[in-house]
């Protein structure tokens, strides 16, 4: 099983009266309550952290889009990565990614993303999301008619971009180019690893499968309420003929590890409560534009009993925070001993089915020490007790091939 | 009421050619309606009282209910053009046409790409004009709560009225239809509702009246003199008293009455 440290780089200074005060954190939140001074001093923080994780043996580190808003401060995750890809040696780095919609002409991603698997030898996971209503719609002003037709139309210009060797015009419904043909190209070939983050559309799973892409289900809500959909994945795959290879899935867990459940209790309350009351603080009107869901996807949402439990649960942690007790019962945040916390993460990959599991060990208002205790305690004694998992029985094919290690440049130190 | 005659077109150019619906009812001269926001999934009162005076003709735009498939028209010249399909094979062509919201912004379109087209113009509550220090309101980026409130003067009889699921009606495919229906104008009109228009109004050359509700929470009020001022041929301004942007719901009878009085 691979684990993938993952960070939403959430502001962590939000003032405790925020949702009585401020009707969202997203699109129209107020900017006076960012300081440009402890912007500075956040990002490195987290980009530390990001750097800590891939020395403490972590399989990829992740890092993510949002734009306009206090829940993650990576407009640019290609930035970061960047970075990444010069301070960190064999982490595989995972960009989930670029909005493809988003970029004018999506020949940007392209470029963008092949530079990265260029500077870190090979090393990126490609993530292509549509990207949330409030970052693409509202933030961005997309045409929520028109977000997935667009964004398809990038994915398939971007991948012809990658792998068509000679230039070649591009007449697309929204986008016409004559000379198509970035520099640079990517190291691996014919391509990094794709892997699309989904919300549980089955167009997506059916999309997933044809193209024998990962699909990543990115939930705040934990392994319980996941299992609604990644089930609905796993038998439409089936469906459609696919194998079961836990590798083609991966899904997004809150970790908090302590030495025993009751200091893990004590130490995770606060950020996790942060994050569920302020970051996950969207207002409902930004939260769904018409089209941004099919038709399709509405009609099984409301129709099926499962998926309606499932939303309630979404619903009422997105606009009305849970507490503690509750985020902990239902799973949303797995908190513990290195053991449980073990037992439980081996218990939500089996259950779910999912190879690839992307860990929050930072989130909400964590600080950089509480940060790097649960990264290096998950690190130390949780990781052993899950490495191996799947792996006699399934290969991983969406996983990057780097340049050898010792083929790859080395970055000169900082001086001073 | 006994309500109108229906029937379908089919429009398009080959290989995409889309039944619509087209409601009738009344006599005399004929007199094409451009449906508001959320379009008319029954035949509404306002229709009704219009019939009383002349032949009401209202074929339903791509996406409103009864309107079919939108999603192939991508940008104002595909809706423009859609638009004059529709309209032509309503048997519009030459004849008095009201448009009220989205409706009202593809009516001017019309006048303006086609002037001869349509012979005199109702515009009520008009989309189309977006002025930065007064801007139309997002009335996508509401709570489903809030919506009556946008849209109309009466907020609970809509809700009750027009947004519940009627008796023997499927709910989900009811609520799907709304969604359709603000998709559709997402579609032409997303984020501001200017695609431009205010460039083209100096092309409509037809008399035209220009109706504002004065409870209007979406189309602000100064919109009705700057498409006064911005269209060639002889204008009227009207305000209807007490009516919120769906003026058609909020004030049937007088709104019809304003029509008809302009096109007597």
């Amino acid at each position: 099983m691979k684990l993938l440290w993952f960070h939403l780089m959430p502001y962590t200074e939000l003032p405790d009266d925020f949702k009585e005060k401020h009707p969202s954190v997203w699109v129209d939140i107020d900017s006076r309550l960012f300081d440009p001074v402890r912007g500075h001093h956040m990002y490195h923080e987290f980009m530390d952290e990001l750097e800590h994780a891939a020395d403490a043996g972590f399989d990829a580190v992740c890092v993510n889009e949002h734009h306009q808003n206090g829940y993650g401060l990576m407009p640019s995750p290609n930035l970061i990565a960047a970075s990444l890809a010069r301070r960190t040696r064999d982490t595989a780095i995972c960009v989930m990614g670029n909005s493809l919609a988003l970029y004018n002409p999506p020949v940007r991603v392209a470029e963008e993303l092949a530079m990265l698997d260029c500077i870190s030898g090979g090393r990126l996971i490609a993530g292509f999301p549509v990207g949330t209503p409030m970052d693409t719609c509202y933030a961005y002003g997309m045409n929520p008619s028109q977000l997935r037709e667009r964004y398809h139309e990038a994915h398939d210009l971007i991948l012809k971009a990658w792998t068509e060797p000679d230039p070649f015009p591009w007449n697309g419904r929204y986008q016409q180019l004559r000379y198509v043909n970035p520099w640079p190209r990517p190291v691996q070939k014919p391509h990094p690893p794709v892997w699309i983050p989904g919300g549980g559309s089955v167009e997506t799973w059916q999309w997933c499968a044809e193209r024998d892409y990962v699909y990543t289900y990115l939930s705040y809500f934990g392994y319980q309420a996941g299992q609604a959909t990644m089930n609905g994945f796993w038998e439409e795959m089936k469906r459609l003929g696919k194998d079961r290879n836990p590798f083609r899935a991966g899904f997004l867990q809150f970790v908090g590890v302590a030495e025993s459940r009751e200091e893990a209790m004590e130490l995770y309350r606060e950020p996790a409560e942060y994050f569920y009351d302020r970051c996950l603080h969207v207002d409902a009107r930004y939260a769904a534009p018409p089209g941004y869901a099919s038709e399709t996807t509405i009609r099984k949402r409301v129709r099926s009993q499962v998926l309606q439990a499932a939303n309630r649960a979404s619903d009422k942690a997105a606009f009305g925070a849970p507490s503690f007790e509750e985020i902990v019962a239902k799973g949303y945040v797995v908190v513990g001993s290195p053991d449980e916390v073990a037992e439980q993460l081996r218990e939500v990959a089996q259950s779910l089915h999912v190879g690839q599991l992307m860990l929050l060990l930072q989130y909400g208002n964590m600080g950089p020490d509480l940060t790097r205790y649960n990264t290096e305690l998950f690190a130390r004694k949780v990781a052993p007790q899950l490495r191996g998992l799947f792996e006699d029985e399934w290969e991983n094919h969406w996983w990057p091939h780097p340049m050898p290690a010792d083929a790859r440049a080395t970055p000169r130190e900082i001086a001073g | 009421m006994s309500g109108p005659e229906e029937r379908s077109v089919e429009v398009g150019p080959p290989g995409r050619r889309h039944p619509r619906r087209v409601w009738t009812r009344g006599e005399g001269e004929p007199v094409g309606v451009l449906a508001g926001l959320l379009g008319y999934p029954v035949w509404p009162a306002f229709l009704e009282q219009l019939a009383g005076g002349r032949r009401v003709v209202a074929p339903s735009l791509p996406g409103a209910p009864g309107g079919g498939e939108f999603r192939d028209l991508d940008d104002l010249p595909d809706w423009v053009a859609a638009t004059l399909d529709l309209l032509e094979a309503a048997e519009l062509r030459g004849a008095d046409l009201v448009g009220l919201g989205p409706g009202g912004a593809l009516a001017a379109e019309v006048a303006a790409f086609a002037p001869g087209f349509v012979r005199r113009l109702v515009l009520v509550a008009p989309l189309g004009l977006f002025d930065e220090a007064e801007p139309v309101t997002d009335f996508w980026a509401r709570r489903s709560s809030e919506l009556p409130g946008t849209l109309s003067a009466r907020p609970e009889a809509f809700a009750r009225e027009v947004l519940a699921c009627p008796e023997g009606h499927d709910a989900v495919e009811w609520q799907l239809g709304q969604v359709r229906a603000l998709e559709a104008v997402a579609r032409l009109f997303w984020p501001t509702c200017d695609r431009g228009l205010a460039k083209r109004l100096h092309r409509v050359r037809c008399d035209t009246l220009i109706v504002h509700g004065s409870e209007d929470r979406v189309v602000p009020a100064s919109d009705a003199k700057r498409f006064a001022d911005a269209i060639a041929g002889r204008t009227e301004v009207r305000s209807l008293e007490g009516a919120g942007h769906r003026a058609d719901f909020d004030a049937p009878a007088a709104l019809a009455e304003q029509v008809l009085r302009f096109l007597e």
